[in-house]
């Protein structure tokens, strides 16, 4: 560690910013960690400032007229204007005229969300001929106006502050154009089961090039073993056969059987994705791909031995119990090892749910489809001769949306739901009297009374777990969630888009849901893949990582944190650096701070930038004691 | 601290992401849930590219306190970003009580999409936790 700064003293580089760069020393790394405080801006600039209304939105709470005028006193704006709804067609002309008329620049503005209406004004900067990245969105509704309802004044001086860190960040900005790269027309779906099916035919239908890969011996997965499915009673197997059929006869299909995906190469629009064909030689082929979706599904909660009785005879999970019960006529009286079943207990949340400071390994979210399940295949029995009691020993019931039906339907049919304590699993033994199996249990909706249930078969309602695929999560550096499903950028926003662009996922590789949303969740990650498909290229955000070559010793830092592979090493005028794939970089920044020499920066979010930001938030504004002390709440 | 209001709050300074934590922050805005305007949010991709200087400069410029408001577990670019933030908190720290300024200045809390309850507790507590400190720049400027 070199000199320090003495505990007390302030650092006069960063209070007092010099005009020329300046350094001090930050002492936590050990290397030679002076940094650059940026002097002032050399270049003026020309920039244009709309405050916005939004209806009263904003206007009711922030004196948005206040801040136009204030923000209009910095030299570099030359526009500075307030409007009623700045997403308008008329205001979205304006500002492009005031660009023309002006020689403006960059652009901000104030209004809602980036998540609104970011992409909006990128296209209108874009239109009005700069980059769409010399365009700032500052929200003063989501985190302003709207958060701050109970103080007007405060609410104001805020929204100031917002607009002149907006301002000091696109002062900094330079003409960033979108990254442009090619796509091929071909795609690679990973699963054949419901999900895949459904997507490598969608692909196919509208003249794409389909690669449909599948580790098992044939296609059809988990739904091609249900023989029928709600709400119309369709068989599943039949369905799946029709698609399987479809897929087989499209000569825009190809199918792997039996067949892995290793690896992945090349860049975004045109992934080179190796797969493994033959599991006993190793063979593999390699094909060229603009989209990769993944489908690769569910397993079952695997049961531990013992676990809720399991191992004993009348034991049975979900699955095999829907197994059990699909291979036998549904006219018949339903029969386990040539013996009638009177009675069933549904043992609820097996595998789900799990509490981590009991279980080792937990899965702690929820399967969602289970209960459905459950319910699904308790009408199924009712509906056999015979007559069959059911208890439902639930925690809580989810069968959410039109699966409601089917709960009622299941009630009708003299299904018995018990509520149990969710620390208090009930307990599944061998019933010495009379034979088959006891359950016993607290039921909450009797007062916590322990109930004990005879019964011949105890069916546990097991989740849905993810596949252990690291070889693929490996190949294609796809993001895992914390329960072990592939991640999506955003569950909402963006929920078949994964950070590895061209890589989509869909169905239960996600998470827990049932076929008809794994059909939905497949049809859009293929709207995904073929609007960048068909177009022939796709854009991607320049907002990437850059290195200085000067700063740069290559050390490797970037390289071992980055899991993208973005910073590579390479000679640069006889010295060696590292280089960012502008087509690999996610954007994320995470190489910036753990870079010793701070030779990175992220183009957007600078270092010159941020502390531009800060210093506009932290500006003392010198009217906050004008201000009357009534109108302060 | 400003001093709107008459009694002294805190100013922070709220790193948040794009995907994440914003939108939950968003939230509470849509929610009307109320919480200081002294409160500021800078929002970047991810946590783990904040450089630990940017919070020590936040500090030195007036701030009393700056919060990361991280995805936690979440994060769609890095499998380990709550191990990486948690190490850019850690230098920071180190570098304010260099300065001679208090380590508690920083926290770091994840903050899902939908936590707008959470957020605006932990801008309670944080403001609490900060106010007995006083202000960050001893000298006005």
């Amino acid at each position: 560690m070199g000199p320090g700064i003495e505990p007390g003293m302030t650092d006069p580089a960063m209070t007092d910013p010099a005009p020329s760069a300046t350094t001090v020393n930050t002492g936590a790394s050990g290397a030679d960690t002076s940094f650059p405080v940026p002097g002032p801006h050399a270049q003026p600039r020309r920039l244009g400032v709309y405050v916005c209304h939004c209806g009263g939105n904003i206007a009711d709470f922030v004196d948005v007229e206040k801040v136009a005028a204030e923000i209009r006193k910095d030299p570099d704006v030359v526009v500075a204007k307030t409007a009623m709804f700045t997403c308008s067609d008329a205001s979205q002309q304006e500002i492009i005229r005031d660009v023309a008329e002006n020689q403006l620049d960059g652009i901000v503005v104030a209004s809602c969300s980036p998540k609104l209406h970011t992409f909006t004004f990128r296209e209108v900067a874009r239109r009005a001929g700069l980059s769409p990245y010399q365009y700032t969105q500052v929200n003063i509704r989501e985190q302003c106006s709207w958060a701050h309802t109970d103080d007007c004044t405060g609410a104001t001086l805020k929204a100031l502050r917002l607009v002149k860190a907006g301002v000091g960040r696109t002062r900094l900005t330079v003409p960033l154009e979108p990254i442009v790269v090619e796509t091929v027309p071909k795609a690679v779906v990973i699963g054949g089961g419901i999900a895949g099916l459904r997507a490598a035919l969608a692909l196919a239908d509208i003249g794409l090039a389909v690669f449909l890969v599948e580790k098992e011996t044939e296609l059809g997965g988990w739904v091609g073993k249900f023989k029928e499915l709600y709400p119309k009673g369709r068989s599943g197997r039949a369905l799946i056969q029709e698609l399987v059929e479809k897929v087989r006869s499209h000569p825009g299909i190809t199918v792997f059987l039996g067949a892995e995906v290793t690896g992945k190469s090349g860049s975004f629009g045109n992934y080179e994705v190796a797969i493994r064909v033959d599991q006993t030689t190793g063979e593999t082929v390699t094909v060229q791909a603009g989209a990769i979706i993944v489908a690769t599904g569910f397993e079952a909660y695997p049961m531990k031995p013992g676990e809720l009785g399991y191992g004993l005879e009348g034991v049975l999970t979900l699955p095999e119990f829907k197994e059990l019960l699909e291979g036998q006529e549904t006219n018949t009286p339903l029969v386990y090892r040539g013996r009638r079943v009177e009675t069933i207990a549904y043992l609820y949340c097996v595998g789900s749910r799990q509490d981590p400071s009991a279980v080792e390994d937990a899965h702690e979210y929820c399967s969602r489809y289970c209960c459905t399940a459950a319910a699904h295949t308790a009408v199924q029995v009712a509906r056999r001769p015979g007559g069959v009691h059911q208890f439902h020993l639930h925690r809580d019931v989810r069968t959410y949306g039109k699966y409601e039906l089917l709960y009622g339907e299941a009630l009708e049919t003299k299904s018995v739901y018990l509520k149990v304590p969710d620390d208090e699993p009930p307990v599944v033994q061998p019933d010495p009297e009379r034979g088959g199996l006891l359950v016993t249990a607290r039921d909450l909706l009797a007062d916590g009374e322990t109930v004990e249930i005879p019964v011949d078969l105890v069916v546990l309602v097991t989740g849905m777990v993810p596949r252990a695929n690291e070889e693929l999560t490996r190949a294609l550096k796809l993001p895992v969630s914390k329960s072990g499903f592939y991640n999506e950028i955003h569950p909402k926003l963006r929920p078949v888009e994964t950070v590895v662009d061209g890589v989509y996922i869909c169905g239960t590789c996600q998470q827990p849901m049932s076929s008809s949303e794994a059909v939905a969740s497949a049809l859009a990650a293929v709207t995904q893949a073929a609007a960048i498909l068909k177009r022939g290229f796709a854009e991607l955000d320049p907002l990437v990582a850059i290195v200085d070559p000067e700063a740069c010793t290559w050390c490797g830092e970037c390289a071992e944190v980055c899991p993208y592979g973005a910073p590579q090493q390479a000679e640069q005028d006889g010295k060696t650096v590292a280089v960012i794939d502008k087509t690999t970089c996610k954007g994320c920044g995470g190489c910036v701070p753990v870079c010793p020499r701070r030779a990175i920066d992220l183009e957007g979010y600078t270092d010159a930038q941020i502390k531009a930001m800060i210093d506009g938030l932290a500006e003392e504004l010198g009217w906050e004691d004008s201000v009357p002390e009534e109108v302060m709440v | 601290m400003s001093t709107i209001g008459g009694a002294s709050t805190p100013k922070i300074l709220v790193f948040s992401t794009h995907n994440i934590s914003d939108p939950g922050i968003d939230l509470a805005g849509s929610a009307h849930l109320h919480y200081s305007p002294t409160v500021m949010v800078i929002s970047l991709p991810c946590t783990s590219g904040i450089r630990p200087e940017w919070i020590v400069y936040a500090i030195q410029k007036g701030f009393d306190g700056v919060f990361v408001a991280t995805d936690g577990e979440e994060c769609a670019y890095l499998p380990n970003c709550a191990e990486l933030t948690s190490e850019v908190v850690t230098r920071a720290q180190t570098m304010l009580q260099e300065r001679g300024l208090e380590p508690q200045r920083v926290k770091m809390a994840a903050v899902c999409s939908v936590c707008a309850d959470p957020f605006v507790n932990h801008m309670r507590e944080f403001a609490e936790s900060l106010a007995p400190l006083g202000p960050s720049r001893k000298v006005a400027a």
